[in-house]
């Protein structure tokens, strides 16, 4: 028997207004993650405090460029969920819950973009 | 509210103090896993503007070296090593947490001496990786 109105039933989803998407992702970036933050640790550890020359060296190497994209790109999608999930959890209030999940967003697709930005700019020695 | 005759408002205001509420964090027990489940947040907390860091240390390589050495010069600092220091251990920390949980959604290692014993593992071991990581780094570099 089917208890939903019309609506609900087009709609499709119930009192959360979404289904498992943000657990599936959640999950899945964290375990790309996995060997994108041992990659980080490689390559970022022994770069604190090089001078300028090895460290665009460093970006110009493709591989180097393009999993430190990757790492970017996944990590920033994870963050965006994970404070999503702590804004949720602590602030009940509409006026501030709203505006504060806008402002999560927001930062990690300027930081996401920021850091996509330069990695290709240091890459391509433009 | 001057809609008196809306009676469902006017006993769920009043009626507001009598309800039960859902039991909160002071009620539990004090464990391990609850303290881990804590700093999961924290480290994740301090990862997400640690990102912000990150990228402006990239930006300032991508603006060219004048901008770079300016950077270098606030990084090669006491608070600018512990910073890094405390960034690496919450990405440490996170990490290791991380697969606790990933291990955990697979319905393994959830009888009460095993949870115990993996938190344990995790929490206390994430320190001591960290160091390990910072020698091992400055031993490739060559010092």
């Amino acid at each position: 028997m089917n208890m939903r109105t019309p609506l609900g039933n087009v709609r499709g989803l119930g009192a959360a207004h979404s289904g498992t998407e943000h657990f599936l992702h959640q999950r899945l970036t964290a375990l790309a993650n996995i060997p994108l933050s041992l990659f980080l640790f490689y390559l970022l550890i022994p770069l604190i405090g090089m001078p300028y020359a090895q460290v665009s060296a460093t970006f110009s190497h493709p591989f180097l460029a393009i999993f430190t994209l990757l790492s970017i790109l996944s990590m920033s999608v994870h963050m965006r969920l994970g404070m999503q999930t702590i804004i949720e959890d602590y602030i009940h209030v509409t006026y501030l819950k709203i505006p504060a999940l806008l402002a999560n967003t927001l930062f990690c697709i300027l930081t996401a973009m920021t850091g996509i930005f330069a990695v290709l700019k240091i890459s391509f020695g433009v | 509210m001057t809609n008196t005759a809306d009676g469902a408002d006017v006993a769920c205001k009043k009626d507001t103090g009598k309800r039960p509420l859902s039991p909160h964090l002071h009620i539990y027990r004090f464990r391990l896993t609850m303290l881990m489940s804590i700093i999961h947040r924290i480290t994740g907390g301090i990862l997400y503007f640690s990102m912000a860091l990150f990228v402006s240390w990239l930006l300032a390589a991508a603006l060219g070296p004048a901008c770079f050495s300016k950077v270098n010069n606030l990084i090669a600092s006491v608070p600018g090593y512990i910073i890094l220091f405390g960034a690496t251990w919450a990405m440490v920390n996170h990490l290791i947490s991380g697969l606790r949980y990933l291990i955990w959604d697979t319905g393994y290692g959830l009888k009460e001496r095993e949870r115990e014993r993996m938190t344990m593992v995790t929490t206390f071991s994430a320190p001591f990786l960290t160091l390990l990581l910072w020698i091992v780094a400055y031993a490739l570099r060559g010092g």
